[in-house]
């Protein structure tokens, strides 16, 4: 568990002493609230829908959780390149508590990254309906960072260098996001979207965090977290089992 | 423990093709518990690519290994538990200081934490950088960088310490340094030193045995006594040409080492 923690201590020394990243990685999200949340509001509201920003502020601290996670998790790529990665392939220590420590730094960082677009919703009028839920919405950010994590992790160990990146942000993170209902609800949606985005993980992390924030929900707070417990493990067996057939 | 005189690392007929190029093609040999043997061979000549496969970051295409009585391929963690490496590229986190980069391969390789500390501060010292111990490793020069991996290598006490031309680009002072302490670390806790080299003084001063690689084989193996005698040559690098040819070898540069210099230029541009 030490290597884990080791692992964990590294991701995060990394994040706090990266601040443009940090900040960098804020002007989407702002982006989208301000183009989509107050673009569409009136739309939004004439639909019977309501207040589009409530609506609209979880998928935008989703998007910033699946885009901050999976960067990090790929961010092995740089390791293999910059040979960090050898040194910590040849230590003998298990290769699942070095995948584990690196998940979970990464899904700390996401989290708090999560927790500064959080403040910045707030500043866009986003507030929630109960703030005694407010600590376990940050506990999902972990969980979807964990899942995001694990699955850039992944990546990351089956791509040697950069040039599969856009590939995988293209094909991969973007539709993940954009199927995924963040943006929109699902229902009057056309079927094939509504099933696509019952396969894709990220629709039950944003619908976790509606329910906790805004008490709206597609589907239970029990089948969203049981959902991305069970991806989280999933992705976490594939990648460490990737991550051990790494050859340099 | 197993006694001194008996074979540590063992290797029969390995091989590794990339592709339809042979990087390592056919070599055999055996180093002793306590020895310092040196791979002497010219560019490209599969000094790292063997080493990678003794130290579990490649699979060989055929042949066997055993090192201290592990095989890489089926049981990695025993061969690592009883390694050390110093790699021939740079392999420290730029993004942490030289202190925590120290600090993170003791906790990786369970070097008890007074030990651990106590080690740290001598190594700092020993190689000069304990004024800067507290500095990101991306401000450091070249020569300083090379000198906290060595540092680093050097930490845990392992059985056998593999360094895959450790003293490229360190100035004459600190590859002294360098050699005295292996040969401390050698002597006192009778560490196995296998080193790839293309200096041929070093080779000969350093190692007890030679072995000469060229092309994937190795051509000739024996001390730097013998090798000489063998050859009927004055000197070892004499030696070292005629067993080798006098053709200038030419590497080429992996998609790693292209995306790194990449890295290093936009990353240049950045600060």
């Amino acid at each position: 568990m030490k290597t884990a923690y080791i692992m964990w201590l590294r991701e995060l020394k990394k994040f706090f002493r990266n601040r443009s990243r940090v900040i960098g990685a804020l002007g989407q999200p702002l982006l989208f609230l301000l183009a989509f949340g107050y673009g569409f509001g009136a739309v939004f509201r004439a639909a019977g829908q309501g207040d589009y920003i409530q609506f609209l502020a979880p998928g935008v601290i989703g998007m910033s959780i699946i885009f901050g996670s999976i960067f990090n998790g790929m961010s092995l790529i740089w390791d293999r390149q910059f040979g960090f990665l050898k040194e910590t392939l040849v230590a003998p220590v298990s290769r699942f508590s070095i995948m584990f420590g690196r998940t979970l730094g990464g899904a700390t960082t996401a989290a708090l990254q999560g927790c500064v677009v959080l403040l910045v919703t707030f500043v866009a009028g986003f507030h929630p309906e109960n703030w005694l839920l407010v600590p376990f919405a940050l506990l999902v950010m972990v969980l979807m960072g964990f899942v995001f994590a694990a699955l850039g992790l992944m990546f990351g160990s089956l791509l040697s260098d950069m040039q599969g990146f856009q590939l995988i942000m293209n094909f991969m993170v973007m539709p993940l996001f954009f199927l995924s209902g963040a943006l929109f609800p699902l229902t009057g949606i056309p079927t094939v979207m509504q099933w696509i985005a019952r396969f894709d993980p990220v629709s039950y992390g944003v619908d976790a965090m509606r329910i906790l924030l805004v008490n709206r929900g597609e589907f239970s707070l029990a089948l969203d977290l049981s959902v991305m417990v069970a991806v989280a493990l999933l992705f976490l067996a594939l990648g460490s089992r990737f991550f051990s057939k790494i050859q340099i | 423990m197993e006694a001194a005189g008996q074979n540590v690392i063992e290797v029969e007929h390995l091989t590794r093709t990339f592709g339809d190029f042979t990087a390592v093609d056919d070599i055999s040999f055996s180093v002793k518990t306590g020895e310092r043997f040196a791979f002497l061979g010219p560019n490209g000549a599969g000094k790292s690519t063997t080493i990678k496969m003794l130290t579990t970051l490649l699979a060989p295409t055929s042949g066997r290994i055993s090192i201290a009585g592990h095989d890489p391929a089926k049981d990695p963690n025993g061969v690592r538990q009883n390694i050390g490496i110093v790699f021939q590229d740079p392999s420290l986190d730029e993004d942490l200081t030289a202190w925590e980069n120290l600090e993170f391969h003791g906790v990786l390789y369970h070097v008890p934490h007074a030990a651990r500390r106590e080690r740290i501060d001598a190594l700092l010292k020993f190689v000069e950088l304990d004024g800067r111990r507290d500095s990101l490793v991306k401000t450091f020069s070249g020569g300083m960088k090379r000198r906290l991996e060595i540092a680093r290598g050097l930490l845990h006490h392992p059985r056998i310490m593999f360094l895959d031309e450790p003293t490229l680009g360190l100035d004459p002072q600190t590859r002294n340094h360098m050699w005295q302490y292996l040969q401390n670390l050698n002597k006192e806790e009778a560490v196995t030193v296998f080193f790839s080299t293309h200096y041929m003084e070093e080779a000969d001063k350093v190692a007890e045995r030679i072995a000469v690689i060229d092309h994937g084989r190795i051509v000739a193996v024996g001390s730097g006594a013998e090798l000489k005698e063998k050859t009927g040559t004055e000197s070892l690098e004499a030696a070292f040409l005629a067993l080798t040819g006098s053709e200038i070898r030419e590497e080429e540069g992996n998609a790693a080492d292209r995306l790194r210099m990449m890295g290093r230029a936009w990353r240049g541009n950045r600060r």
